[in-house]
């Protein structure tokens, strides 16, 4: 994929070709090459993650078996929970994210292209951080909520909790930059005549994750530091000996976490915005009513926190708001599924593999989100609390939703990304195995949950009959893990051997298709003007945009050069944030003099060659 | 100026054009500010929720001191004025006049840092440690990011003070001025909340 990205770019333009090799990647700030390298890393950790299920898979395949110890099956389900959550669906989104929205938007590169390239390898070294207990087998073990007290030096004593909170709060610089980032590009950077009700959804659905991630991320990063003071400092944020209340981290990790649901949907939801009308031949149906529905979603993803809590205790006027206000966020969700559905009505619709996903994504998400109603019902919640009916629901909408709808995105923007279109014939596969396999590992926890098989336990006894929910479960685990390998080999074999694809082959109507594929390093030659949502769809506009971006330009764009400080930048935050708890002040001061001098290199470089 | 930016900013061959108007630099500045609420909010909400919640002494009551609290704030609040008048100087390309304020701002966000240092040793020596209780772990915790916010703004003002002095902060890039100063206005507004929520409700 990133040598078909190399070779083409801009042949035959000696002055400002695109330079190759590993270090051109390593101080690149080019958002495609970034998006590139999101891609990777977070297919390199959903292998991970998914490794640590299948083994959990095979822990359960019997009742009252001991193939890992508790102790070890506690590090898998956290380890698989975290690196799902924070080192797959979100980096995925952010891969996205870098390489469609300049490019929807007609922008060059997103508004700050360094500190994009340091949230890439702050999240990258943060990822391998958590990870790096795995080696001294301590990695965490505490799941990935982290519940108080669970996580105190009480009850976790050894290094695996400090591996988690360390990782996470790592990362999370990453999302709050990467959250700057975006907003400030959408706002700031939109080609001439770009409305923002012109956006594609994509876009927009970008755009109100970004105000999500700046603003859900620094809760969870107090609530880290606490939990790193604690155990390090010995505060007593969480000590209920010393009139800690161990409930304010969960109200702390929800209010992130909740945000942190939508954050993880809300990109799947304008992915398959924008392949549904491209392969029904009919504009959006409703665009004001999906954007709207979209913001909408945002905005009560704030205000529901505690139903994660119903069995906290919190009385019955609290559990009556939450109640209230999780049923409501049901409606713009509806909302949005009868507008995809209104979409494809009396269309022309082609099931290519992109399209099949997000047909899928419908079925599947809608599934989930039904459960979720009945779980919006505190009474009902008492029942299914921490049993696998609850890990039945999530999985049906962040696998079914948040990851079917980056599969469908993968197969949509893979052609743009390096010039040849992925297999078809390998993408169904990987379609129906993927629906199958999910199916069949998550549909059968519904039925385990409600007979009462608690979820995060090592293993269960006979008496509760699920034995077979549980091997139909490990058995549909395995398909789909099949179905991955078959999408990695798919991309394998299509980025060197697939089928040409050229600038526009699913003829769609954003502005991304308008580019070649691969785009040029400066994406545009000249900026297009817009004057309509579907540009490439109306005679007129189609040749005027066409004239301008599919140019050749006599003297190259300026673009931004590239530099080597944000991966030292990144690095040094990595090992200053590591050396804190120590809680030597000595090592704490000598830890961070790397990160002000990386800051000040950094501060003082030109972001623009000379003269510009 | 801003008309002049968004005059050229469809001019196709202007890298730095900007939809708003406003420069990227200052725009993303914003947002991070927005994320920075929500930082302190979880900070000062969490004060909030264990005021009271200390199973043993000292209390807020038996420590705080007004007066004395009082002179530091209007201390550091004071500073804002010397940075409006330092990015004044900026503009009119008065550029040791501008230095001259920046030192000011250093000078009174030191002065605060000081007093509150010698606040700090106080309380500890009453025994109102980072562990002694809920208390003493919620109020150092959120007082202390924010000296470590003010000690930060005396930095950033620093490294301001020696470019302008080195001549490479002319008034067309008066931008690296105001965001710091966005900054301290910021790190000022914060504590307006801490003191009057901390130290002025009982």
């Amino acid at each position: 994929m990133s040598t078909a990205t190399i070779e083409q770019a801009h042949a035959g333009h000696g002055a400002h070709t695109e330079p190759t090799g590993l270090w051109s990647w390593i101080t690149t700030v080019d958002h495609k090459r970034i998006a590139i390298m999101y891609f990777l890393a977070a297919t390199f950790f959903f292998f991970v993650g998914g490794v640590e299920a299948l083994l959990i898979r095979i822990q359960l395949w019997n009742p009252e078996q001991a193939i890992f110890s508790a102790e070890l099956y506690n590090q898998l389900f956290t380890m698989h929970g975290t690196t799902m959550v924070f080192l797959v669906a979100m980096p995925m989104a952010v891969a996205f994210f870098n390489y469609v929205v300049p490019l929807q938007i007609g922008a060059r590169d997103v508004a700050f292209p360094r500190l994009n390239a340091l949230s890439f390898w702050i999240f990258l070294f943060g990822g391998i951080y958590i990870n790096l207990g795995w080696f001294i087998g301590a990695a965490p073990h505490a799941s990935w909520v982290g519940y108080a007290t669970l996580t105190s030096t009480a009850y976790s004593p050894g290094l695996n909790t400090d591996f988690w909170f360390i990782g996470l709060s790592i990362i999370g610089i990453a999302s709050i930059a990467g959250g700057v980032n975006f907003i400030t590009t959408i706002v700031n950077m939109r080609a001439p005549g770009m409305k923002m009700m012109r956006m594609p959804l994509f876009t927009w659905m970008t755009f109100v994750t970004s105000f999500l991630l700046i603003t859900a991320i620094p809760v969870i990063a107090v609530a880290l530091i606490f939990l790193g003071f604690d155990r390090t400092f010995g505060t007593v944020f969480f000590d209920p000996s010393m009139g800690g209340d161990p409930v304010l981290w969960q109200h702390l990790f929800w209010i992130f976490g909740h945000p942190e649901v939508y954050i993880l949907i809300l990109p799947s939801f304008g992915v398959i915005s924008d392949i549904i009308p491209t392969f029904s031949k009919k504009p959006l149906f409703g665009y004001p009513i999906v954007v709207y529905a979209g913001i909408l979603i945002g905005f009560i993803g704030w205000g529901v926190w505690s139903h994660h809590m119903f069995t906290t205790g919190l009385g019955p006027i609290a559990d009556s708001f939450f109640v209230a206000a999780t049923m409501i966020i049901a409606i713009p969700t509806g909302v949005k599924i009868f507008n995809w559905i209104a979409t494809m009505w009396g269309g022309t619709i082609r099931f290519t593999t992109a399209m099949l996903f997000c047909i899928g994504l419908l079925a599947v998400f809608t599934v989930g989100g039904l459960s979720g109603i009945m779980h919006a019902a505190a009474p009902i919640t008492l029942q299914q609390h921490d049993s696998y009916f609850v890990v039945a629901h999530f999985h049906y909408v962040i696998v079914g939703g948040a990851m079917m709808g980056l599969w469908a995105g993968l197969y949509y923007w893979f052609p743009k990304v390096t010039g040849r279109l992925l297999n078809e014939t390998l993408g169904k596969w990987h379609f129906w195995t993927t629906m199958v396999g999910f199916n069949l590992t998550f549909f059968p926890m519904h039925f385990s949950g409600l007979y009462g098989m608690p979820r995060r336990i090592y293993t269960y006894s006979a008496d509760l009959n699920v034995d077979l929910f549980n091997q139909l479960a490990t058995i549909g685990a395995f398909i789909f893990g099949i179905s991955a390998l078959i999408m990695v080999w798919n991309l394998w074999h299509s980025a060197r051997k697939g089928d040409t694809a050229g600038a526009n082959p699913w003829e769609a109507a954003t502005l991304e298709w308008s580019i070649p594929s691969p785009p040029h390093h400066y994406n545009f030659p000249e900026l297009p003007v817009i004057r309509s949502r579907e540009p490439l769809w109306n005679d007129g506009e189609r040749e005027e945009v066409l004239a301008v971006t599919m140019l050749e330009p006599e003297t190259e764009p300026v673009m931004p050069v590239p530099s080597y400080w944000p991966i030292l930048l990144a690095l040094s935050i990595t090992v200053a944030w590591g050396l804190v708890m120590t809680g030597i002040w000595w090592v704490i001061v000598l830890g961070i003099l790397p990160v002000f001098f990386c800051t000040l290199m950094w501060a003082f470089e030109p972001a623009f060659p000379e003269g510009h | 100026m801003a008309q002049a930016v968004a005059a050229s900013a469809h001019d196709a061959h202007d890298p730095h054009a900007t939809n708003t108007g406003v420069s990227n630099f200052k725009l993303g500045f914003w947002v991070f500010l927005a994320s920075e609420c929500l930082f302190f909010g979880t900070l000062i909400s969490t004060y909030m929720v264990y005021k009271g919640s200390a199973l043993e002494g000292p209390y807020p009551a038996e420590l705080f001191d007004i007066i004395k609290t009082t002179i530091s704030t209007t201390v550091l609040l004071f500073s804002s004025l010397a940075m409006v008048l330092a990015l004044h100087y900026v503009h009119e390309a008065r550029k040791n006049l501008a230095i001259l304020w920046l030192f000011a701002v250093i000078a009174m966000g030191g002065t605060f840092l000081v007093m509150e240092y010698f606040s700090y040793i106080k309380y500890i020596g009453y025994g109102l440690t980072i562990g002694s209780s809920t208390f003493g772990s919620s109020y150092f915790v959120l007082t202390g990011t924010h000296k470590a916010h003010v000690a930060v703004g005396m930095i950033w003002m620093a490294i301001l003070a020696w470019r302008l002095h080195k001549g490479k902060i002319p008034p067309s890039k008066s931008d690296q001025v105001e965001v710091a100063g966005l900054y301290w206005h910021f790190v000022d507004i914060i504590w307006i909340v801490i003191f009057t929520l901390v130290y002025l409700i009982p």
